[in-house]
């Protein structure tokens, strides 16, 4: 955050001193109350410290809420407030002075707004022992649908205001809100049981709660961590299957990419467009099956050799079979050469009958083909790719695809690879053809039928 | 499918074994005399004893498989902690008996052990009778004090109290459960045991905080707080899912890329597979920890990735035939493959030095990348794994896929002969036993 504008370090301000007001302006309780301000001020600094990106944009991990509603209940509207201010104690790294003093004023504001409504809604401040808990759930609705509205207009305004996406850390982009809202809401909804067990568990009540909602977080963070893992791991192992032919190195990371890129653009969900990256990565795999000498062949192929290459894409769903993808990645992978004329392999399936995932993989195996450099060519420009991709939609791919995938390359272009360096050593990984390359198709000796 | 008859982990005539008979038998007991008791007395609070059973059965239903195979059920097993340790329900104080609790789990357990019979999924005998003995020993210990006025006038002391059980289910849980895997796969109960509380330890923790939470909020919010306080674990058990369904696939995706070797044509069927297998097993008997057995598993498979890199493939692809640059060097192509994937780094490192010998290389020739030989002029010894998977290698290059005693006597008799610098004789003498197991079985 380079600079702020006057109007953004006013409202900035205004919100500080909104907050300073309302709580200085009292009452404030006895000894005891003072100790569970404390208490509760102390989880919301562990929160605030311990809160991490664990994946930016997907996951916004803040506590912070279950512990100011929770003392909008036991302590009412000025504890809440007081505790909400604790905020500026977060040991949390990064924020800058100002965010810190806004996201303190922001805190501190919502929590008292919060106390407020609970209050008015007719809910009865203090450990709801006293009270039959039933009566305390209807206003702590209310309560935590104002804290969260609060907070997230307050942030709305300073976002506005700075035009700094960043600028509140994790509390990412404002199409988020809606989900920020609703994990919000969910973790006021800890508040409630904070308060709730309050009378019986004492200060252990907050350990007694986050125990189960930190193991959690910790097996959050344990599949980002495997899926990191994972990916890597796929990619190393895709590349070792590409050392055997050195003109299609990188083809299946690109193919990959260009099947994600089409997939998004024609809005699939966020699961199968990861189905389909695998997919892409693995396409290819059972070129392995395919002798060496067939691959790097420059004549004419013989019928059996045709038919040898013809069975890759069975042989790359015997390798991946038992892996436990969406099936429909294993139907992309075996289908990637179909036509939608209905002339492709393994099995001739036409339009329709040629599922989604293959369609997508066709398009996007193809260009990469086009615009890498051959053994037999160069590398061509995108626009004369893409123009080859025109000319055959419709008879080698689906019209749909090959339209989206035109679209995302011209917005978000597309990189092609690196004419390769051929050195000694690669002599013997030369494929002469290439059987994703649909504008020189392979040569077959045709044979007397 | 021939592969599949010499599997090595579970063992036909084990199957039904002493341990798990008598924890059978034990659980059946305390059942048998836990229904006769309560079918006497009568059910006391019907109301909460259905609540909390529902809830069990809930969780049993949401059953969870943890890396390793372990089946584990924590909102039922939070909910039957729940049940054992209930003081009061609003201002209703509890009495049931510990007999109804076992009663109620056992009852809640079948229940939703149901739906996945009905899919073909049976349940786990074992599994479930550890979870009851735990449940029982929890209970017969708290229920004759649940009444104590001391205990429930006293919060501190009934926390503590009722904390020290929770954590001893779960310790209960992790021996048995330890116990069961020394005689299912032949590990050594010390490691099993570490394993296996390294393990549970987080869901151990969720499960008996959110048991103590639910009995304590009973307290302030009646029955609500059974569907309230499961709401933590729930969101818990979502994370574990998805964390063990990513580690299923990670490793399905090794052992199908590291199929990748045998249709090229460069390893015979079904090699690494059989390696990997065997390595494991050996790694067991020597009381290797399951994160490194896990690293074991992944190099064996793809020991021979490196074959990848050569243009022809070995004739039979059986390494152990080709001269030692070779094979260093399909070691090291191997390894520089698994290093790119970065978070392999020791797995890396195991294909590496796959083929040195257990004493280690002397001098180190050129171009090799393995550990540099130690300063006192020792050379440094491959680690334990590498040493396992080359006499593993080296035994499933003589005998293939065939099941034939003799000829596996005979090959270990070969790879013993060769202990004075070649193999490490401890690996050897593992893998002996292994294999004799496997010989037992199949005459």
């Amino acid at each position: 955050m380079a600079r702020l504008s006057w109007a953004a370090r006013l409202y900035i301000g205004a919100v500080v001193l909104v907050a300073a007001v309302v709580i200085v302006h009292g009452p404030f309780g006895d000894l005891r109350w003072w100790r569970n301000v404390a208490v509760l001020g102390l989880l919301l600094v562990v929160f605030e410290s311990t809160a991490t990106l664990l994946r930016p944009r997907q996951l916004a991990w803040s506590p912070n809420s279950s512990a100011t509603l929770a003392a909008a209940v036991l302590l009412g509207p000025v504890g809440a407030g007081l505790v909400g201010a604790c905020t500026m104690f977060g040991m949390r790294r990064g924020p800058s002075v100002a965010q810190r003093a806004f996201n303190t004023g922001m805190m501190a504001l919502s929590a008292y707004l919060a106390g407020r409504v609970f209050v008015a809604a007719g809910g009865q401040v203090g450990t709801p022992h006293a009270t039959p808990f039933r009566t305390i759930i209807g206003p702590f609705a209310v309560a935590a649908v104002v804290h969260a509205l609060t907070n997230h207009t307050l942030l709305a305004g300073v976002l506005w205001l700075t035009s700094d996406r960043d600028f509140a850390g994790r509390r990412a982009p404002l199409g988020m809100s809606i989900k920020l809202i609703a994990s919000d809401l969910g973790y006021g909804a800890f508040g409630l049981l904070i308060a709730a067990l309050w009378s019986v568990a004492g200060l252990f009540a907050p350990v007694l709660i986050l125990i189960p909602l930190f193991v959690a977080r910790w097996a959050v963070a344990q599949i980002a961590e495997q899926q990191q893992a994972y990916e890597a791991t796929v990619g190393a192992l895709c590349q070792a299957v590409e050392t055997k032919d050195f003109y299609t190195r990188g083809h299946s990371d690109r193919v990959s990419r260009g099947s994600v890129m089409i997939a998004r653009e024609i809005g699939m969900r966020g699961e199968r467009v990861e189905a389909i990256r695998y997919a892409g990565m693995l396409h290819d795999v059972g070129k392995l099956g395919v002798p060496t000498k067939v691959l790097q062949k420059t004549g004419k192929l013989t019928e059996e050799e045709y038919a040898a290459i013809q069975l890759h894409p069975m042989r790359g769903l015997d390798i991946v079979r038992e892996i436990g993808f969406l099936d429909e990645a294993l139907a992309g992978i075996m289908h990637h050469h179909e036509r939608i004329d209905g002339r492709g392999y393994p099995m001739g399936l036409a339009g329709d009958e040629i599922p989604e995932f293959a369609r997508v993989l066709a398009v996007a195996d193809a260009f990469d083909s086009m615009t890498s450099t051959r053994s037999y060519r160069g590398a061509r420009p995108v626009e004369e790719a893409v123009a080859e991709l025109r000319k055959w939609s419709g008879t080698q791919f689906d019209p749909a695809f090959v339209d989206a995938f035109v679209a995302a390359i011209k917005r978000d272009g597309w990189q092609s690879p690196e004419p390769p360096v051929l050195a000694a050593e690669d002599l013997n990984t030369i494929a002469a053809q290439d059987h994703d390359d649909p504008s020189t198709p392979l040569r077959v000796i045709d044979s007397p039928r | 499918m021939t592969e599949r008859r010499h599997e090595l982990r579970r063992f036909p005539w084990q199957v039904r074994d002493s341990g798990l008979l008598l924890l059978v038998v034990a659980a059946g007991v305390v059942l048998v005399a836990s229904v006769a008791q309560t079918a006497v007395e009568g059910l006391r609070d019907p109301r909460i004893a259905v609540a909390f059973g529902v809830l069990i059965a809930f969780g049993e239903v949401l059953r969870l498989n943890l890396p390793g195979d372990r089946e584990t059920a924590p909102i039922g097993m939070a909910g039957a902690l729940a049940y054992a340790l209930l003081i009061r329900v609003g201002d209703h104080s509890a009495q049931h008996s510990a007999e109804q609790v076992v009663t109620v789990t056992t009852i809640g357990m079948i229940v939703g052990a149901l739906p996945h019979l009905a899919v073909g999924r049976p349940a786990k005998v074992s599994g479930m009778s550890i979870r009851l003995l735990c449940v029982a020993c929890v209970a017969f210990i708290f229920r004759p004090l649940a009444g104590n006025s001391e205990i429930v006038h006293h919060w501190g002391l009934a926390f503590s109290l009722m904390t020290a059980l929770a954590v001893l289910a779960l310790l209960l849980e992790a021996v048995l459960t330890a116990l069961m895997r020394v005689d299912e796969q032949r590990a050594l109960f010390r490691v099993a045991l570490v394993d296996e509380m390294r393990v549970q330890l987080p869901l151990g923790a969720a499960v008996g905080a959110s048991g103590l939470l639910i009995a304590f909020a009973a307290e302030v919010m009646g029955l609500a707080a059974l569907a309230v306080f499961t709401a933590p674990l729930l969101v818990t058990q979502v994370a574990f899912r998805r964390y063990a369904g990513i580690r299923a696939t990670y490793l399905q995706t090794v052992r199908a890329l590291a199929k990748v070797t045998e249709i090229g044509g460069y390893v015979e069927p079904g090699h690494s597979e059989r390696v990997s297998r065997l390595a494991v097993a050996v790694g067991r008997e020597l009381g290797i920890h399951e994160p490194q057995l896990l690293e074991l598993e992944y190099a064996a498979l793809m020991h021979d990735i490196g074959q990848l890199s050569l243009a022809d493939p070995i004739p039979g692809g059986a390494t152990v035939l080709v001269s030692r640059q070779d094979q260093q060097r399909i070691a090291e192509l191997g390894a520089d493959v698994i290093q790119q994937a970065q978070v392999l780094g020791s797995v890396a490192e195991i294909v590496r030095r796959q083929n040195e010998p257990y004493r280690g290389v002397e001098v180190a020739h050129e171009g090799y990348r393995g550990r540099p030989a130690r300063l006192d002029g020792e050379p440094s010894r491959p680690p334990l794994s590498s040493r396992i998977i080359k006499a593993a290698n080296a035994f499933d290059d003589l005998v293939g896929s065939s099941l034939d005693p003799g000829r596996a006597a005979a090959a270990v008799q070969q790879l013993r002969l060769d202990t004075a610098s070649e193999y490490d004789p401890e690996a050897v003498e593992a893998l002996s036993r292994v294999v004799n197991r496997r010989s037992v079985i199949q005459l």
